[in-house]
């Protein structure tokens, strides 16, 4: 495993756009969609996003939410939640 | 009968039984393998004792005192002289063995490290984290534990163990007998367990190890008598009687005090017994077989794979109110209807719930009894059910007493009759669409008769399918069925935004002949095509030296509803650069205006299954019962039509003039002169190498090049002889069946057999048959066929021709059974997934998996070819003819995905396309 990040995943064209959500905006984002955070998809802390995220922000731990901003097929654009999990 | 909700399971846990559990719940200890005494009585504390429940009927339980069908059957237990291995736990002893102290049991970590895990496993429980999750904390635990060479607590040092499969474990070597494991085991204190993913409340790691086996009763293990009176015993007792034997002997030589070895060697058989009981193809011993050679069918075989208890009772079930057969087709039905033999309607029921105001109907069928006589048909009763659930029987003799007796509340199971919703069904149910909603009609005859233009989405053909019918039972199935499966409903397909159901064959034949250019049908042939359509008043018709006729396109008109617009060019289109539009003389450019076809032809590209504009607009914009009227109207119409005018193919549909034959024979001749000089420049080395291939590699392609174009060629010239006078060409052009390069095929030249994309190369030593020279690189030599499927093939070229043949045919099978497992692993994995009200989708455990149906939460089914909206369509809609002509919209996009996909497969590969769509089913 590498633990330096010799290359940013994120400028990669095929993955879509990370950005870290502040816990304010969790909490917004969470009611409005009426879930708890346990119901969101997962993404590990080991996954190369968040290890560039984590460059940015610092250390990232469990619980954090990230939003996912990919091109879609149908929708053009498409916002996704995941929830930073351990591992 | 039960209804509503008495009792509501909240949750399922899974435990392991305790050695003391086992023998509490055990009904009689077993100790003798003998079952039957001489008399055939089952022995005391034997494997067929009469307290482990009843088998026979008019006995009683010794246990609970129950008959036959009311006794469950009762638990006994077998106490092993010396404990034993779980196979089933094997890898959970491993695990634990490795990562506790062998000497004081505790887990190897200090006490931070194991709050550490504990406190993770938890956080992964919070964060909605599943049981594999957890899994995969205390598998890190255990791995993380097991590396500590020295434990934290004692300071004791550990060794390594290993575990000899299946059920052997070793530390550095030396053999650990289960009985050290389990001592071993039984060390590890609870709160060091909960770190490891296990609750010590469901499962202390000691209950891994046996010391008491429980035997199941006999309602699990049932003895059949044969007709010579013989006792077969089930596969379970068998093993269990090898169990107890060596049980037997192993605690006579132990307690005799005999050789430590012996002693071994039957704890090592008793284990082995014991490990084939529960699986009988554990990896690393021999399966324990029958007396026959036939491998013994043990637990663990009862309940895996397709033939397990899983798939084959729990998942799928045979079902009552079901019926099978043939199927054949008949074009007199609607889409929506299914016939329905009387043989099968009669034992086909539904219950009919006695109520004031349909007594006396009820009572009048009762009266009628199960076989009602008479002409026409009249449903029937099987069965009258009373209110306090006692179920009477109908026959001829009781029907009229029955029927007095019936009252309000009763319920009768009355025969199917027209009208009624049921589901039918064609395996492979690989779609929605596999299972539809018919409405009933009993018919004589014993074949289930189906509309054709529902073939496609069943994948059905009449080559000998069976299909199979389902009855609903309850109100709301019907209701439910009626809204949503109803065949109507399904004319478009979620799968590209189209048709789905629509014209086929002979349909698309007829609606052809009765609309190309200006076909006229007399009086007596309009009545007659029109007699059994639904349709408008009969417009004027042109009168003709005193005659009167109707044009075909008038006639079609009169199936459209009366404001339908829509133009398009059709299938017989050859895409001229410059659309001459209504002066096109193919008569290829479709135009209907307020419901009347003014230009055009109609054929695949307005009505067929896939491709049918017209019947996409339709089911779209008017609805799908308009839709359903149309379509059933339109394909009498048209069979009508092809009647009217009469339509035949033969042989001779591929004859060409004795002239082009000969030009055919000229191009063949000039190709194959081609190619030898190709060869030629080859051998010479003067031949120009293509970039980034070998010299070999350039010379096939260039010969590939010639002779296809050669084949082309020949088709070219084959087809200028055959014009749309030609019935195969009419079905070929129109969409019908078959396509020019089939008939190319027939008339003009098959053209280069390939396996593997390649020209045939392999066989004999440098040659494909000894009838060529070696190294002989021709185009007869390599697999190009001259002939024509009607010229007839030379014994050289028809095995050519069957090596290309084979190699689709292994393609095809090859195909089939990898994408049945694909979809098999598909549907599991996205069987819970449910589209809830806020738009998102979930799983079972209510999780979001897409946090909106297909990201733009767009029902593909009323897509149109996958867009939400059709911006042209709606633009025509408003502004009439003039968009059409400002934005340049002649025709949509190509229709749906079909199209594409086969669009592609006709131009990219023409090498022996073969329709994969409706291929036959029984000659496959």
């Amino acid at each position: 495993m590498v633990d330096t990040v010799e290359f940013n995943v994120l400028e990669h064209e095929l993955v879509p756009e990370h950005y870290l959500v502040t816990k304010e905006e969790a909490d917004k984002v969470l009611k409005s969609m009426k879930i708890t955070m346990d119901q969101l998809p997962k993404i590990r802390r080991s996954d190369s996003c968040i290890r560039v995220l984590e460059n940015i922000y610092g250390p990232i731990e469990e619980g954090r939410i990230v939003k996912i901003v990919r091109r879609s097929a149908t929708a053009e654009t498409f916002v996704a939640y995941r929830l930073v999990i351990r591992g | 009968m039960m209804r509503g909700v008495s009792k509501r399971i909240g949750s399922v846990r899974f435990a392991c039984l305790s050695p003391d559990e086992i023998r509490r719940m055990s009904a009689t200890k077993i100790i003798t393998a003998d079952t039957y005494d001489d008399d055939g009585f089952p022995i005391d504390m034997g494997l067929m004792d009469p307290h482990l429940g009843v088998i026979e009927p008019g006995l009683r339980c010794k246990t609970c005192g129950h008959k036959v069908d009311e006794c469950p059957g009762h638990f006994g237990h077998i106490d092993l002289a010396m404990p034993v291995i779980h196979v089933g736990f094997v890898k959970e002893i491993k695990k634990l063995l490795q990562s506790t102290c062998r000497s004081c049991g505790r887990l190897l970590l200090t006490e931070e490290q194991a709050k550490e895990y504990k406190e993770a496993m938890e956080m992964v429980e919070e964060m909605g984290g599943d049981t594999m999750d957890v899994r995969l904390v205390s598998k890190e635990t255990a791995k993380d534990a097991a590396s500590r060479p020295i434990c934290p607590h004692c300071g004791a040092e550990q060794l390594k163990i290993t575990l000899d499969k299946p059920t052997t474990f070793r530390e550095d070597g030396h053999k650990l007998t289960p009985k050290e494991v389990r001592e071993r085991l039984e060390r590890i204190p609870d709160e060091d367990l909960v770190p490891l993913g296990i609750d010590p409340k469901a499962c202390r790691p000691e209950w891994m190890v046996l010391t008491a086996l429980p035997v199941p009763p006999v309602t699990v293990r049932p003895s059949i008598t044969l007709e010579s009176g013989d006792r077969s015993e089930d596969d379970l007792t068998h093993k269990l009687v090898d169990v107890l034997r060596i049980n037997q002997r192993l605690r006579e030589n132990r307690d005799a005090g005999a050789p430590q070895l012996i002693v071994e060697d039957l704890w090592e058989l008793l284990q082995y017994h014991v490990t084939t009981y529960f699986d009988n193809q554990t990896s690393g011993i021999p399966p324990a077989r029958h007396r026959s050679g036939r491998p013994l069918k043990t637990l663990v075989q009862r309940l895996k794979g397709k033939e397990g208890r899983f798939r084959s009772n729990l998942s799928g079930k045979r079902v009552n109110f079901s019926a099978r057969t043939v199927i054949s087709p008949d074009p007199g039905l609607s889409i929506n209807e299914v016939g329905v033999p009387y043989e099968a309607a009669r034992e086909l029921t539904l219950p009919v719930y006695a109520t004031k105001s349909n007594i006396g109907i009820l009572k009048g069928m009762v009266k009628r009894g199960p076989n009602p006589v008479g002409d026409k048909y009249l449903p029937g009763v099987n069965y009258v059910i009373r209110p306090d659930g006692r179920r009477i029987r109908v026959t001829e003799k009781n029907a009229e007493s029955v029927a007095e007796t019936v009252e309000i509340g009763f319920i009768v199971e009355r025969h199917l009759m027209d009208n009624d919703i049921v589901l039918f069904n064609r395996q492979p149910s690989l779609h929605r669409m596999s299972m539809m909603a018919h409405s009933v009609r009993v018919m004589p005859w014993k074949t289930f008769r189906l509309n054709l233009c529902v073939c496609p989405p069943y994948n059905a053909d009449f080559d000998g399918d069976e299909m199979n019918l389902h009855v609903l039972q309850s109100d709301e199935a019907r209701a439910e069925a009626l809204i949503l499966m109803k065949v109507q409903e399904h004319i478009l397909s979620p799968r590209f935004g189209g048709p789905v159901i629509g014209a086929i064959h002979d349909h698309i034949t007829g609606c052809f002949l009765l609309t190309h250019r200006d076909s006229k049908f007399t009086r007596g042939e309009t009545l007659f095509m029109l007699s059994r359509v639904v349709h408008r008043e009969l417009p004027p018709p042109v009168e003709i030296d005193g005659v009167k006729y109707w044009t075909g396109k008038q006639l079609f008109s009169l199936v459209l509803p009366d404001d339908f617009r829509i133009t398009f060019r059709a299938s017989i289109c050859r895409k001229c650069p410059e659309c001459q539009k209504e002066k096109c003389d193919l008569d290829a450019y479709v135009r209907i205006r307020k419901g009347d076809l003014l230009y055009g032809t109609i054929d695949e590209k307005a009505i067929g299954a896939f491709k049918g504009k017209i019947v996409d607009k339709l089911a779209r914009d008017y609805g799908s019962e308009t839709a359903k009227n149309v379509i059933d109207n339109l394909t009498r119409l048209a069979i009508g039509a092809i009647m009217v005018r009469g339509f035949t193919t033969g042989i001779d549909d591929e004859d060409i003039p004795e002239e082009a034959r000969r030009q055919i024979e000229d191009v063949l001749q000039d190709a194959a002169k081609k190619v030898d000089d190709l060869v030629a420049a080859y051998r010479e080395g003067i031949l120009e190498q293509l970039p980034g291939r070998s010299l070999e590699e350039t010379l096939e392609v260039e010969v590939m090049k010639v002779l296809g174009r050669a084949r082309d060629e020949a088709g070219q010239i084959a087809g200028r002889h055959l014009g749309l006078e030609n019935s195969a060409v009419i079905m070929a052009r129109s969409g019908a069946r078959g396509s020019m390069l089939n008939l190319s095929q027939m008339a003009g030249c098959i053209g280069q057999q390939a396996v593997r994309g390649e020209r045939l190369s392999r066989g004999y030593w440098n040659r494909t048959l000894p009838h060529f020279r070696k190294g002989d690189l021709g185009a007869q030599a390599r697999g190009f066929v001259t002939n024509s499927y009607k010229s007839g093939l030379t014994p050289t070229e028809f095995f050519f021709h069957s090596m290309g043949g084979r190699e689709g045919l292994v393609d095809t099978a090859v195909r089939t059974s990898r994408s049945g497992y694909m979809q098999r692993r598909l549907i599991n994995a996205l069987e819970d997934l449910k589209l809830k009200q806020d738009g998102t989708v979930r799983n079972t455990a209510d999780m979001v998996v897409q946090f909106k149906y297909g990201e733009d939460g767009v029902d593909p089914c009323r897509s149109v070819q996958g867009d939400a909206v059709d911006v042209d369509d709606l633009l025509v809609e408003v502004l009439g003819d003039e968009a059409e002509l400002l934005a340049k919209i002649e025709e949509k996009k190509l229709a749906g995905y079909a199209t594409i996909e086969k669009d592609l497969m006709e131009t990219e590969d023409e090498e022996e396309f073969e329709e994969p769509e409706f291929e036959g089913g029984g000659e496959e």
